[in-house]
C-alpha cells in the first residue's frame, strides 16, 4: 500500500477487503463499516460493529483513509477484533470529517436563541478582527 | 405568561424591552421555542380575558354641530390601572433579565430568515 506506484495514483482509497467505509444513505446512515467480500461490481458485504452484516451497494459507501487487516469473508466477530486492534473508532474520531459531521449535527440543532447568541459572537469576532486590521494598517501607513 | 379561558396566551414583552404590552396572542401565529424564562415571581393571577374587554366610550349627541365637526378621534389611552398592572408584571421578569442580558437583548431583537436558513430544518 505504500507503494510508488500508489503514491502516484490519483485515487488513493481503494475497494478492499478490510477497507473502513461510511454509510452515506438508509437505516445506516453514518455508520462506519468494513468491506468484507465483493459481491459483484455493485456490491459489496459489509459488517461493522453497529452495523448488521449485509450486502450494500457501493453507491451508498464513502470510502475512508482507514483499512482493517481481515480475509475475505471474514466472520463478524473476526470483523470486530480487527476494528478494535487497529483502534478505527478512535482514529474516526480524531478525523476531520467525523468533527465536520459532528459540527453540522449541532448546528441543526442550535434553538432560535442558540443562533441569536451565535450571530451576537460572530459580530464580536469580525468587530475584533476589523480593528485589529485597522491597526495594522495604521501601522503600515507610518 | 399563560394561557387564558378563551385559549389565546397571555404575553408581555416586557414593554420595556421591545415594546410589547401585556396582549393576547393566538397560538396559530407564535412558534413555541425551547428556550424558557423563570415567571415564578410574577402574578397574572387578575389578567384574564375580561381585563382586554373594550371600554365603551360615551356616545356622543347626534346634533348639526357635531356631524359637520371635524371628527377628531380621541387618541384612546390606557388607564392607568392598566399601566401599572404592567408595570407589576414586567418588574418581576426585568429582575431575571437583569442577570442575563444576553436574553433581554434576544428578546427586543427581530426574528428573521437568513441565506441558507430552511424555517421548516429549523429547530427552536
Amino acid at each position: 500500500r505504500t507503494s510508488a506506484i500508489l503514491s502516484k495514483m490519483v485515487y488513493k482509497r481503494f475497494v478492499e477487503i478490510g477497507r473502513v467505509a461510511f454509510v452515506s444513505f438508509g437505516e445506516d446512515q453514518g455508520k462506519l463499516c468494513a468491506v468484507v467480500d465483493i459481491v459483484d461490481q455493485n456490491r459489496a458485504l459489509i459488517d461493522g460493529p453497529n452495523i448488521r452484516r449485509q450486502a450494500i451497494g457501493f453507491k451508498f459507501l464513502h470510502l475512508t483513509g482507514f483499512v482493517i487487516q481481515i480475509g475475505h469473508g471474514a466472520g463478524t466477530t473476526a470483523v470486530k477484533k480487527a476494528w478494535e486492534k487497529e483502534g478505527i473508532e478512535e482514529k474516526w474520531q480524531q478525523s476531520r470529517w467525523y468533527k465536520k459531521l459532528q459540527m453540522k449535527a449541532t448546528r441543526r440543532q442550535l434553538s432560535d436563541f442558540d443562533r441569536f447568541k451565535l450571530m451576537k459572537v460572530k459580530q464580536r469576532r469580525s468587530w475584533l478582527i476589523k480593528m485589529e486590521m485597522g491597526r495594522l494598517k495604521k501601522a503600515q501607513k507610518k | 405568561l399563560k394561557q387564558l379561558e378563551s385559549g389565546l396566551l397571555l404575553v408581555t414583552g416586557p414593554y420595556k424591552v421591545n415594546g410589547v404590552p401585556l396582549k393576547r396572542v393566538n397560538q396559530s401565529y407564535v412558534i413555541a421555542t425551547s428556550t424558557k424564562v423563570n415567571i415564578s415571581g410574577v402574578d397574572v393571577s387578575k389578567v384574564n380575558d375580561d381585563y382586554f374587554k373594550r371600554e365603551k366610550a360615551p356616545k356622543a349627541k347626534k346634533t348639526e354641530d357635531n356631524f359637520f365637526a371635524q371628527s377628531t378621534e380621541q387618541k384612546k389611552e390606557l388607564s392607568e390601572d392598566k399601566k401599572k398592572t404592567q408595570k407589576a408584571v414586567d418588574a418581576a421578569l426585568l429582575k431575571t433579565l437583569k442577570t442575563d442580558k444576553l436574553l433581554a437583548k434576544y428578546l427586543g431583537a427581530r426574528f428573521s430568515l437568513t441565506k441558507g436558513m430552511r424555517a421548516h430544518e429549523l429547530q427552536f
